[in-house]
């Protein structure tokens, strides 16, 4: 495995792992708010495909914003049956699952198999940056939705941990009855996290669908909703352990391919595909696990998922 | 000063019997208006859409109904299993991989293991045990690591299922593919649970109908988990635990083991269910065999809420929809009206547990 192998392991892993990372980075601050959103999958789904759907009709920016704005009306659905009706939060989110899910199947029926498959973001590389070695190609030779991304991880890590808005998240999601006594509007603070979370997951949606693998095919993200739900527990609700799992998991994800394109022996047997497409929701098991061990489920908001 | 209403909500003290009951019916009403309004938006006419369902489902004459029974076997069995684990707020997300893997055993004992010859008795026990034992070692592997890790079974459960997906599509595909093509070999005919069609010589009318035995079986085991959860111990201890684990624990009841054979036993329905949709439907391994049973089960334990009486009832509500969707494309529409109406009956839920009042009362004038 030459060197080259592993840059373009590295780069994909990061141009997959985005995706994965602005959905972990929007379930952070909704689950730090306190609400739990399990529909990210759904949301990912049908951004995925109204976002294909815009940019055939007016071009990638289009789509994305369309993408943006699917994922925020799907948060703020969650957010009104979660904070207003007090509903249990694990069915209301397994429920927009459904209906994400099956939005997007329907809809996306007339876009599957279209050539150009949609109008998608070019990579844009950092004039400069790009040409130094290893560091070059696998940081700074990707679209700019993976640069929104770098650039978000601080920022939203400020936003929690600095500010005072990031404060009354935080104490929304540990005693909201204790934030309602000192003036914090915790409906409201809910409200805009959730949404903030539906929107960053429509930003998720849309930039797989127009990013990394252009187009759309019904069932397109392939469990990786789930997988930012899991990422936001194994990096204990911080942006930057979440950010180092969804580019691992972008690169788990590329590995099977890169293996079999290795040329050796055991992995061009086919056979063995199968089983390496296994991998990635196998290691998820195991990170889980390790996370759990680790206790880094001591770190959940103390009110995570209460009605 | 003026007069004007305040709207007060408050919980609810004693859930209200009959809004119990009218809640969800309420809210299946709003999920089948707001579906018919997603339909239209998708340029879909919903009345002739919700017509054909129902003529396909239920109206269409005696073989709809044995079509709708068919396709609500296993979404019984998989609903029985989603219930037993949910009681004990262990959510179960994962019945469609532990199907998968079911009826991967299944096929196997049918294939390799159980000869030909063997008395029809003898080789559907051994495939229905085989069945059971995957999906119970599916579903117990969520079990285990929530009780030893406390790991989420959501998520576990969840991303077992895409391994069972990868896990069946290399037998479909590869090693047990019939001559290369993207199935496994048929059936031997002792394989075949018994259907009404069978019966066609002595009367007529049955000719051609595709309700299997395998529906009998869900009855009998929707019977059986009633007992379970009403009558025995184990029922009474999983109950404790989903509404207080603490409680469960101080009163000596062993809290861990129950989680995993709560889990074990519904993935171990899921895996029967798998095996009687192969025995009784499919006669074979392949992919895409199942339009989502386990996740539909999801939603189908949770309107019935969790009683076994009240799953056979909406197990065949929901399969009538199944099968109706297959006249309209395209076929998410199932899904997304699972959707919808499930949002609904959540969103509806509301009204049973919090009460609104309207109290005189007045506004100082600023």
């Amino acid at each position: 495995m030459s060197p080259a192998f592993f840059e373009n392991l590295f780069a994909a892993g990061i141009a997959r792992g985005t995706p994965l990372l602005l959905a972990a980075l929007g379930e952070i601050v909704a689950e730090r708010s306190g609400v739990l959103n399990l529909g990210l999958e759904g949301i990912m789904l049908a951004s995925a495909m109204t976002g294909v759907a815009a940019a055939h009709a007016a071009g990638p920016l289009a789509g994305l914003a369309a993408a943006v704005a699917v994922g925020a009306a799907f948060g703020l659905l969650h957010a009104f049956l979660s904070v207003s009706l007090r509903c249990d939060q694990v069915v209301t989110g397994l429920a927009l699952v459904f209906v994400g899910a099956g939005l997007a199947s329907v809809g996306g029926a007339p876009l599957v198999g279209l050539s150009p498959a949609a109008p998608h973001f070019a990579a844009l590389p950092i004039p400069g940056l790009e040409d130094l070695p290893f560091f070059g190609p696998v940081l700074f030779s990707h679209s700019w939705l993976v640069y929104l991304g770098f650039a978000a991880v601080p920022v939203v890590h400020y936003f929690l941990t600095r500010t005072s808005w990031g404060l009354a998240v935080t104490a929304c999601g540990e005693d909201p009855m204790a934030a309602l006594a000192v003036g914090v509007r915790v409906a409201r603070v809910r409200y805009s996290c959730v949404a903030f979370g539906g929107a960053m997951a429509g930003l998720a949606g849309g930039t797989l669908s127009l990013s990394v693998t252009p187009g759309w095919v019904d069932g397109l993200t392939g469990g990786q909703g789930w997988i930012a739900v899991g990422l936001v527990i194994v990096g204990g609700w911080r942006p930057l352990p979440a950010a180092a799992g969804a580019f691992l998991f972008g690169a788990i994800h590329r590995l099977s391919l890169d293996l079999q394109g290795t040329g050796h022996e055991f992995f061009q047997d086919p056979n063995v595909g199968y089983f390496l497409n296994m991998l990635p929701y196998l290691s998820a098991i195991v990170v889980l696990v390790v996370a759990s061990v680790a206790r880094r489920q001591a770190g959940a908001p103390a009110s995570l998922g209460r009605s | 000063m003026t007069w004007a209403p305040k709207i007060v909500v408050e919980p609810r003290i004693e859930r209200s019997r009959s809004l119990l009951f009218l809640s969800p019916m309420a809210g299946l009403a709003a999920g089948i208006l707001l579906g018919a309004v997603g339909l239209e938006i998708l340029g879909i006419r919903s009345g002739a859409a919700f017509l054909a369902i129902l003529r396909a489902g239920f109206t269409g004459g005696p073989y709809s109904l044995s079509d709708t029974a068919t396709k609500a076997c296993p979404l019984i069995l998989c609903a029985l299993g989603c219930a037993v684990a949910f009681k004990a707020q262990l959510w179960n997300v994962g019945a469609e991989g532990q199907l998968l893997v079911g009826a991967w055993a299944a096929t196997g004992i049918a294939t390799f293991v159980v000869p030909a010859g063997a008395p029809s008795v003898l080789m559907l026990a051994a495939m229905a045990a085989a069945g059971a034992v995957a999906g119970a070692v599916w579903g117990a592997i969520p079990g285990l690591l929530r009780a030893r890790f406390q790991t989420s079974e959501i998520l576990t459960s969840l991303m077992l299922v895409y391994v069972a997906v990868h896990w069946n599509n290399y037998f479909i595909y590869s090693a047990w593919s019939d001559r290369g093509f993207q199935m496994t070999p048929l059936y031997p005919e002792n394989a075949w649970l018994p259907r009404l069609g069978d019966l066609a010589g002595e009367a007529p009318a049955f000719s051609g109908m595709t309700l299997h035995a395998g529906f009998l079986a869900a009855l009998v085991a929707a019977g059986w988990l009633w007992v379970l959860l009403k009558r025995t111990r184990f029922g009474f201890e999983l109950h404790v635990s989903g509404l207080n684990i603490k409680t469960a624990r101080h009163a000596g009841m062993p809290v861990k083991r129950n989680m995993v054979l709560a889990m074990a036993l519904s993935g171990c329905m899921a895996g029967l269910a798998g095996m009687c949709e192969m025995s009784g439907v499919v006669h074979r391994l392949q992919e895409n065999f199942s339009p989502g049973y386990g996740f539909t089960a999801i939603l189908v334990a949770w309107l019935a809420r969790l009683n076994p009486a009240a799953i056979v009832l909406v197990s065949l509500l929901l399969s009538g929809l199944l099968v109706g969707s297959k006249q309209i494309q395209p076929s998410g529409i199932a899904m997304m009206l699972q959707g919808v109406v499930l949002t609904s009956v959540v969103a509806a839920d509301f009204f049973a547990r919090f009460r609104i009042r309207f109290e005189p009362g007045v506004q100082e004038e600023a």
